[in-house]
């Protein structure tokens, strides 16, 4: 199980706000399959190019096939360039 | 208007070109005779990237025409070092790492050498302000100076 | 990390990078320094007009000028659409190709609109000229609230900003609203003793690189194309040509000159589709270079920004809730980096509420670009002047009011993640320790300190590494040297290696050369191309293990590598480097190690500056007396190189803070793009720069090594502020602090004491 926060924009588009949810996934793609099945159309969203996905504090600048350990934790952010 | 014929001096050797009326010393020595290690940064004469000695004195091959070359003897980044043995100011500039993207190390090389040759123990002041016409956006300056510093020691033969 | 402090032999010291010498005689060639054979001089013409409608573009005077061989406009360029990754963050590729040219409209003073290749630079630029440009004037708006407001000129028609539920039905300049966060503010708020909030602006600042932009670019008749540029990345140069003008990435092959600085600046393209469409008309290469006025006019700054924080806490000094609204000015197109001001800004902090919200929004100037760490700087400025308050008012020191409410291991970051172990404590302990902190001041002195955070990010490097038949070393990377990065990449393969740094020559590699890596920037090489030179090298000790084990008639598993040898029990004497080097082509040919990651795992960067000033209250000029900064870097590979980036970091903070800024006039010209009137600091306006490399090592990186380019610009603004704060009393909630403004706040501040 991964342990997702919904916060911010996407807490407030589909969550009433703010939602620490567990859902099932072994992976960053099933995780969002998951999410999707709870609010729908958020998968359209996470799966954005300029959305990046924090994994126990590791942030991927595009994560979608990035393994999701048990237990994990799992924030979608805003993706960042640099200069 | 016909190109200008122009005979001068650079880094010891006798030169000859033609250049535009409009060209600079600058356009001549990147674009003519395949000088490129003077650089330009502004066009304008506020970076010092540059930067030449001509006739003994400091100046910005931007801002002088290439006919103004004309019996003149110039001295570009090229001929700072003597054959295969590095000017102390070139020297230490590496030792210090007082050097990130480079673009306005040439113009630091032939600034500082111009400053030691007409003041041997320069305060860091005056180094500061000597220096203060050669744009830096890598360093903050902070590791230039120091090796200036020391170059000017090392040219006076003291230990830094 | 598999490397361990207190064994390494070159990692840490100090050689002479690999390029050096060519850079202190001249010989380095930067992007203007190439030239091809029968080369053509390219120029662009462009917009006097801050917004206007392109009524017609007539260019036959122009073609029929002699010596000019080729001229485009933007009805040359296809169509594009779609996104683009440029390695770092997806980029719209429409928005870019009408930067590049315009099409109908012109959008900012400088945005180019035709371009001419002719036969010496003179003639180009006679032949601009001769382009008539028929326009329809627009009502133009350049500051950031302006662009906001429901009557303010319209610059897209299709612009609906997005992020805001439903999608509204008029179009405006809000290109997209953000909001991050998390907790309940309003009840944070509702329990503070203490709540200070303020509004505070920054005005546009250039990257201010030395070097101006410039290429030479070459098509053949059958559509191979060459670009020699200077760039923070060849394969984003590519990539973007590439697409914008519909070719294959494999028929653009771009070679990266040495790069005089880029900060950001350079991780996009302007002049090189340019002169690629250029040189395809006239089949003649075409070097084109930006004067320092086209640089200031027509290359991204970064955004201007109006901006609320507010920040609560108990009596005790703990904050109970933080707020802000950033507002970014993007330019033309929409991009400005206000995400990451939104996501770092209060990240040195360990909140349980906090909400941000973010607009992007576009005005009449040109297309913002990234600047060292985008974004984060305007933030940091605004929310560290707040907790400079918030300190004061709340009686305690400014530093153990950070610490006490400082960001550590555990803390959950704004943008929702969990830090891991991170070096912001480290940082806050440093600066209290630190005799800069505890000297003393004189009259109109005053001290100012200002933490900050970059996230720093991984991504995308190939490297090789070739074992030479002498036993010397290879190593091929693809990242652009900005700041002495090959030294890195040499010191770490000869770590690895045993040997001697000298015996590795590191080299930067074309787009043909070497597989994709991402841009030179995001203070990722280090971290990144490090990462996969090391493996690459290790990639090449496992090859160099198994022929030693072949030439010895050994298992493999009995054999190590130490000191650049290769050693077995049942042999006296190692086999090194050069001796297995010797029998490559006996032992199954070239030995090289290949390595090709997303790195993961990059280390953020938490730091901490102090600032002292003295303010002459005569002319309101503002000396830096002192100033230290102190940064945990994971580890210094190279610590001049790490330190240079703290103090190159440290000058720009400085700059922005006291004098940089893009001056308009009424009709949205930009008065000051020189470096005369946009005043950079020189040597004289600095002193000495004093760094404190804090080293809390990142796990994942094999040395430890967390980026550090760009986290040392995010504290200086605030900290000058607040410096100047301490010195005479009037806080400047607005940049840069230039000394006319200066000296009307401190006026303003003496008649309201009367």
């Amino acid at each position: 199980m991964a342990r997702v926060l919904l916060s911010g924009d996407l807490g407030r588009r589909f969550a009433d706000g703010e939602a620490e949810i567990e859902v099932k996934g072994d992976s960053v793609r099933h995780v969002i399959a998951a999410l999707e099945d709870l609010y729908p159309g958020i998968a359209e969203v996470l799966s954005d190019g300029r959305m990046a996905v924090a994994i126990d504090g590791t942030i991927h600048q595009d994560g979608l096939y990035e393994p999701v350990p048990a237990d994990a934790e799992v924030i979608f952010m805003p993706a960042i360039g640099g200069g | 208007m016909a190109k200008q014929h122009v005979n001068t001096t650079i880094n010891g050797d006798p030169v000859e070109f033609l250049c535009e009326p409009d060209q600079t010393v600058l356009d001549v020595l990147r674009d003519v005779l395949g000088l490129t290690g003077s650089k330009e940064g502004c066009g304008t004469g506020d970076c010092g990237a540059c930067s030449v000695i001509v006739d003994g004195r400091l100046s910005c091959g931007c801002l002088m025409l290439g006919a103004e070359a004309e019996g003149r003897e110039i001295t570009t980044v090229e001929g700072i070092a003597e054959g295969d043995k590095l000017h102390p100011v070139q020297q230490r500039i590496l030792e210090e790492g007082a050097l990130q993207c480079a673009f306005c190390t040439p113009g630091f090389v032939v600034a500082a050498k111009a400053l030691i040759d007409q003041n041997p123990d320069p305060t860091e002041t005056e180094a500061r302000y000597w220096l203060a016409g050669n744009l830096c956006r890598c360093t903050g300056y902070d590791k230039i100076i120091r090796a200036v510093m020391n170059a000017a020691a090392d040219v006076r033969g003291e230990a830094a | 990390m598999t490397y361990e402090d207190g064994k390494l032999k070159v990692v840490g010291t100090r050689p002479i990078r690999p390029d050096g010498v060519d850079k202190v005689t001249g010989r380095a060639n930067f992007g203007a320094d190439h030239s091809m054979p029968g080369m053509l001089w390219g120029r662009i013409l462009r917009s006097p007009h801050a917004h206007a409608r392109i009524t017609g573009i007539d260019v036959s005077k122009a073609e029929a000028l002699p010596g000019v061989k080729a001229v485009v406009t933007g009805a040359d360029m296809a169509e594009s659409s779609g996104s683009a990754d440029a390695g770092e963050s997806a980029i719209n590729l429409r928005d870019l190709s009408r930067n590049v040219l315009a099409h109908d409209k012109v959008l900012y003073d400088g945005h180019a609109i035709a371009a001419i290749a002719a036969t010496s630079d003179k003639i180009a630029r006679e032949a601009l000229k001769l382009i008539d440009v028929g326009y329809e004037v627009l009502p133009h708006v350049m500051d950031v609230d302006e662009a906001m407001k429901p009557d303010a000129p319209l610059l897209h028609d299709d612009m609906f900003t997005e992020g805001i539920e439903p999608t509204p039905e008029t179009s405006s300049n809000i290109a997209k609203k953000m909001v991050i966060g998390f907790g309940d503010v309003d009840d944070g708020f509702a329990k503070a003793d203490v709540i200070i909030e303020r509004t505070l602006k920054t005005a546009p600042v250039h990257q201010g690189y030395i070097e101006p932009h410039a290429c030479v670019a070459t098509i053949s008749e059958d559509g191979q194309a060459v670009v020699w540029c200077s760039s923070q990345g060849q394969f984003v140069i590519r990539d973007l040509c590439s697409q914008l003008l519909g070719m294959e990435a494999a028929d653009v092959r771009v070679i990266p000159a040495e790069i005089g600085g880029g900060f950001g600046g350079k991780t996009t393209v302007y002049l090189e589709p340019v002169a690629l469409m250029l040189s395809q008309k006239s089949s003649r290469p075409v070097k084109m270079t930006m004067t320092r006025g086209e640089v200031f006019r027509a290359t991204g700054p970064t955004s201007a920004s109006s901006m609320d924080v507010k920040i609560g806490a108990t009596r005790d000094g703990r904050i109970t809730a933080a707020s802000a609204e950033f507002r970014f000015q993007a330019g033309a197109f929409p991009g400005s980096p206000v995400g990451a001001a939104c996501m770092a800004s209060f990240a040195p902090y360990d909140l349980e509420n906090v909400s941000i919200t973010g607009y992007d929004v576009v005005t009449n100037g040109p297309k913002v670009a990234a600047y060292r760490a985008p974004g984060a700087p305007q933030g940091a400025y605004a929310v560290e002047t707040v907790v400079d308050e918030l300190a004061e008012a709340l009686n305690m020191d400014p530093v153990d009011f950070r610490a006490l409410n400082g960001a550590r291991e555990g803390t959950k970051a704004p943008y929702g993640a969990t830090f891991k172990v991170v070096g912001n404590l480290e940082c806050l302990e440093a600066t209290k320790d630190h005799p800069h902190y505890k000297s003393n001041l004189g009259p109109d002195q005053g001290r100012g300190v200002a933490s900050g955070f970059w996230f720093n990010i991984g991504g995308q490097s190939a490297a090789t590494v070739a074992i030479n038949p002498d036993g010397t070393v290879s190593v091929v990377e693809g990242n652009p040297d900005i700041g002495g990065s090959r030294a890195s990449m040499a010191m770490m393969a000869a770590e690895v290696f045993g040997v001697a740094v000298e015996k590795v020559r590191p080299m930067i590699a074309d787009t043909a050369s070497i597989a994709h890596n991402d841009v030179t920037g995001g203070s990722r090489v280090t971290f990144a191309t490090g990462m996969a030179v090391v493996q690459a090298s290790e990639d090449a000790v496992e090859q160099l293990k198994k022929r030693a084990a072949k030439m010895w008639d050994v298992e493999v598993e009995d054999v190590v590598w130490q000191d650049g040898a290769a050693h077995t029990a049942t042999k006296d004497a190692p086999l090194t480097l050069a001796d297995i080097a010797a029998q490559a082509g006996r032992t199954g040919g070239p030995i090289t190690g290949n390595a090709s990651i997303n790195a993961r795992g990059a280390g953020p960067a938490f730091t901490t500056h102090i600032c002292d000033v003295e303010v002459d209250r005569e002319t309101g000029a503002v000396e830096i007396l002192r100033y230290t900064a102190i940064q945990d870097a994971g580890k210094a590979i190279h610590p001049s190189f790490v330190e240079g980036q703290m103090q190159g970091g440290v000058a720009q903070g400085v700059g922005w803070a006291l004098n940089e800024e893009y001056i308009y006039s009424t009709d949205g010209n930009m008065e000051n793009p020189g470096f005369l009137d946009y005043r950079m600091p020189v040597a004289s306006d600095l002193p000495m720069i004093d760094t404190v490399v804090i080293e809390v090592p990142n796990p994942s990186h094999p040395f430890g090594v967390r980026g550090v380019g760009e986290a040392p610009i995010v504290p200086p603004l605030a900290a000058v502020a607040n410096a100047v704060y301490d010195a005479v009393g009037v806080r400047m909630t607005e940049l840069p602090i230039s000394p006319p403004r200066l000296l009307a706040a401190i006026d303003a501040y003496k008649a309201a004491a009367e």
